[in-house]
């Protein structure tokens, strides 16, 4: 049986694509609203009306879910978004610049580096204040480095190479040659970066939701869902089954559309 | 050797003092004044001068440093303002609690991930690959909160076969203290299996495509000396580097774990304080678990000859 990048792939784009067009979806329809309390319908069982039945409050966990689909995948988007572009500015100036300014941010990812990746990110919470913002800051901050450090390490070798020295004698200006010659050299790795990064975010943010220091309640995440579970476990175990069930299969998206991102770059990973 | 110990140890004390530093700096970033935020609105000035003067927060940013430096080297990480215990020893005794945890996770999912991930290389897209490395990944993909949670309701609730809620310490009843630890470590074991396996597998299959073990294979040496006495040696330096990682990053993410279970460990402790704002524990618990990442991955690569003796010639 071969299991290849393009089993990978398939697999990995429908999990993705489905909670997608989930969280599309959540931002502007779902069944039910997922805040207002229904208190006729507590803890009503999965039936043909309310799919994945409802919560203490009487909602409709489907609607939550799709709801929390918009949050969690916002959040994360955003929060990869800032660490992107942030990292990738600081580390294009990095590596073309090199001397103290390369020095300097070099210093300040080894402080950051220096600590686990949750820690600083809790670290930084306390500073922020936890809410959803705190939250696309903090992570923002504490996955920057990654990006600092890949693209500098990308750049480096990149502005040594004929095609760049061609182009400065062509009397082009240094700005143009880092946009418009470096930073395209830079897209493959960032790409594969990018999306591990959406895996540990989303993950990150779910873990900080359930801690209760993420989005505050009535609104729903996948992480704060499964929190509220806890009391309910014996009486509505789909509580605490469907949210946790969205969190892994996008897991298991990103993971295997990495693992296959990664295989297409790397020309020794196809099987032998 | 001993050069090399040296150099390593030397190494890490400017990532120390980066710490130390970032960690002073991070507290003092907070918007408004800090006494003002622990105490409320409704304090009154006296309290908050004295609450100022207490925290040494009416001095300048270099003294604060020096003196806060000079009070963590002699083990005094301060006061809860919530409780009005030693932060060192809130710190210490939580951190008797969550290291068992975490080491025995980690531990046992070494042993059984590493030799896995190395057959799962040998084995290169064949049948046993695909069923380790889909397990693998399933595994890393399931938050061990949710993970945890449905052990709660499986083997808590449905079975009734382990305590659902609560804690003992293990040296006061090491019977119902054992069997307080068997979900949460079964929890972190699975997750982490799936890291160190992927690993494993990565850095056996770099070794395997390198022409020493076509040779030893050419040979005529049989699967089994090729893949432990050739092939294991080089192969298991990344992965060893990983588990090291891995600790570390587990010990500042077990708040999750210990929320799940409701054990009273390190992590909860960081995130009670971060809920009441008690700056004193937040900042000795940053520290400290810092602190443990930095001396673990120090350790590790102290041990790291032991497979490669050549990084103690570069």
């Amino acid at each position: 049986m071969k299991f290849n990048a393009n089993t990978n792939l398939l697999v990995g784009s429908l999990l993705c694509g489905t909670i997608l067009v989930a969280a599309l979806l959540g931002a502007f329809w779902t069944p039910f609203d997922p805040m207002t309390p229904d208190f006729a319908h507590r803890l009503h069982a999965p039936d043909t009306t309310y799919w994945l039945g409802t919560d203490e409050f009487g909602r409709d966990t489907f609607s939550r879910i799709l709801y929390g689909a918009t949050t969690s995948v916002g959040i994360s988007f955003m929060t990869v978004l800032i660490a992107m572009v942030a990292g990738t500015m600081l580390g294009l100036i990095a590596g073309y610049m090199r001397g103290w300014v390369d020095r300097l941010m070099m210093c300040f990812t080894d402080a950051l580096l220096a600590f686990p990746g949750m820690l600083l990110a809790l670290g930084l919470l306390a500073v922020v204040g936890a809410n959803k913002y705190g939250i696309v800051v903090a992570l923002g901050i504490a996955y920057l480095p990654s990006v600092l450090r890949l693209v500098r390490g990308t750049v480096l070798p990149l502005r040594e190479r004929e095609f760049v020295h061609a182009s400065r004698i062509m009397g082009n200006s240094e700005m143009f040659i880092l946009f418009r010659h470096i930073l395209p050299n830079c897209f493959g790795p960032m790409m594969v970066l990018a999306t591990s990064m959406f895996g540990w975010v989303l993950l990150a943010e779910s873990s900080l939701s359930f801690l209760g220091l993420g989005v505050p309640p009535p609104a729903p995440t996948w992480g704060n869902m499964l929190a509220g579970s806890r009391p309910f476990m014996m009486q509505a175990g789909w509580l605490g089954i469907f949210p946790g069930l969205c969190i892994s299969m996008t897991l298991l998206g990103i993971n295997l559309l990495g693992d296959a991102l990664q295989d297409k770059l790397d020309p020794y990973s196809k099987g032998k | 050797m001993f050069r090399f110990i040296c150099a390593r140890v030397a190494m890490s004390i400017p990532t120390l003092l980066i710490v130390g530093v970032t960690v002073f700096m991070l507290i003092r970033l907070i918007p408004g004044d800090p006494a003002a935020l622990m105490l409320g609105d409704m304090a009154d000035p006296a309290s908050l001068q004295e609450l100022r003067q207490q925290l040494g927060l009416d001095r300048s940013l270099p003294q604060q440093l020096v003196i806060w430096f000079g009070n963590v080297l002699r083990g005094d990480l301060g006061v809860s303002i919530s409780t009005g215990e030693s932060v060192t020893s809130l710190v210490l005794q939580r951190f008797t609690i969550s290291a068992p945890i975490v080491l025995c996770a980690v531990l046992f999912a070494s042993l059984v991930a590493v030799p896995a991930g190395m057959i799962a290389a040998w084995r290169q897209n064949k049948l046993s690959d695909t069923v380790l490395v889909s397990t693998a990944t399933l595994l890393l993909s399931v938050p061990t909160f949710w993970l945890g949670l449905l052990f709660l309701l499986f083997f808590g609730l449905h079975l009734g076969w382990l305590p659902v809620v609560g804690y003992v310490s293990p040296l006061e009843d090491w019977r119902g203290g054992l069997l307080y630890l068997i979900m949460p470590i079964t929890t972190l074991f699975l997750h982490e299996i799936g890291v160190i396996l992927r690993m494993a597998r990565a850095s056996t299959l770099d070794v395997l495509r390198l022409d020493y073990v076509t040779h030893a294979r050419a040979k005529g040496l049989s699967d089994r000396v090729v893949l432990w006495r050739h092939t294991f040696k080089n192969a298991f330096g990344p992965t060893w580097t990983l588990i090291g990682l891995v600790l570390g990053n587990l010990l500042g993410g077990v708040a999750v774990v210990e929320t799940v279970f409701t054990i009273p460990g390190l992590g909860r402790l960081l995130v009670d304080a971060i809920f009441a704002r008690d700056y004193p524990v937040i900042q000795g618990c940053l520290l400290f678990i810092a602190l443990i990442y930095v001396l673990v991955n120090l350790l590790v690569d102290l041990c790291y000859p032991i497979f490669d003796p050549r990084v103690t010639v570069s």
